[in-house]
């Protein structure tokens, strides 16, 4: 059993309801007319693929059907957040334990990291 | 038999219910006849019972839009937290949390049109969707002891089904078997699955099978 946080249905549900759908935060060229080949090459084809903490889109396929991101470490597997569309995340490559920057983070996320440490321990 | 109505400049609505003179066959009428039916027993402790006297209408927009429309309509709100699920009209009627902009409505037969019309009414000019998907999917309900449909659907389903997470007024969209099902439990004694018509069948078949343990009957008398 492994349950992944959705942050819309507010709830862990089972990971066999969800999908992944590659890299997130990816941004379209603003203006597609004018960008560079090279550019546009990066947007349509090329992807991270780091060693640590990854950022990924996913989707709820089965339940709310909602498009959602997670913050995953490709070497651990650890899931550290789930955080909905829009949203930026609270862990980063550069910010990897999660530090509050501004009190941003919320007591919600302290309480899903900590029980998605509980289930992997 | 039916009839293209223009009822705003947005939507085109029209009345998909046929004469009472046209026969309908519910999901699982070709079920019954091909797998069999067997009648509830006095010792059956499942008793499965498909609900096809409903019209099932899904609704998509804002909460807010909504919320007014279906409290002037019905004059039950909208459940707004994720997973809830409010029975109204003496528990023939209900509505249902699918995800952050999407309910499902369920209303008697025959009722589709008539409910469609007033909320498009009521609700102008508002940026909604309403659809019937009554063809499209089926209510099929458990009844008998606690304990036995718990077990069945600890079977079935990869989610917790203890009343602990599971109370009256809950309803998921979960795995089930390898298909998928909407379920719910509109109060203590019920548990309810909308299953969509191309897997009917084959959920029908999983829970006899599953079911056979607990000498699972089937009530046609619905």
């Amino acid at each position: 059993m492994f349950h992944i946080y959705c942050p819309y249905c507010e709830e862990w549900r089972e990971e066999e309801e969800f999908h992944a759908k590659g890299q997130a935060h990816i941004q379209r060229p603003l203006d597609p007319e004018s960008c560079s080949d090279e550019e546009w090459g990066d947007y349509l084809f090329f992807r991270d693929n780091p060693r640590g903490i990854h950022h990924e889109l996913w989707v709820h396929a089965v339940g709310c059907r909602k498009f959602f991101n997670i913050t995953r470490n490709t070497q651990s597997y650890v899931i550290l957040e789930t955080y909905k569309m829009g949203e930026q995340p609270r862990f980063t490559a550069e910010n990897p334990n999660g530090e509050s920057q501004g009190g941003a983070a919320s007591a919600d996320l302290d309480s899903q990291t900590a029980s998605v440490q509980e289930a992997r321990a | 038999m039916s009839e293209s109505v223009n009822h705003t400049d947005r939507a085109n609505t029209y009345d998909a219910c046929p004469g009472a003179d046209i026969a309908q066959e519910s999901p699982l009428a070709w079920s019954f006849f091909n797998s069999g039916a067997p009648a509830p027993r006095p010792n059956s402790r499942v008793v499965l019972r498909e609900l096809a006297d409903r019209d099932h209408l899904i609704l998509r927009g804002g909460a807010i839009v909504l919320d007014e429309a279906v409290r002037q309509v019905f004059g039950v709100s909208l459940p707004a937290r994720p997973q809830q699920l409010v029975v109204f009209n003496g528990g023939v009627s209900s509505l249902q949390w699918l995800s952050p902009d999407e309910w499902l409505l369920i209303v008697p037969f025959g009722q589709a049109y008539r409910v469609e019309t007033e909320l498009r009414q009521v609700l102008g000019g508002a940026s909604v969707a309403i659809s019937d998907v009554s063809a499209g999917q089926t209510l099929v309900e458990l009844h008998g002891e606690d304990l036995a449909m718990r077990e069945l659907l600890m079977k079935s389903v990869a989610y917790d089904v203890h009343p602990r997470n599971f109370p009256p007024g809950k309803g998921v969209t979960v795995v089930m078997a390898k298909s998928s099902a909407i379920l719910r439990r509109p109060d203590d004694s019920r548990w309810e699955l909308v299953i969509r018509r191309s897997f009917a069948d084959y959920l029908y078949r999983w829970l006899l099978d599953a079911g056979e343990e607990f000498e699972i009957g089937v009530d046609r008398n619905s």
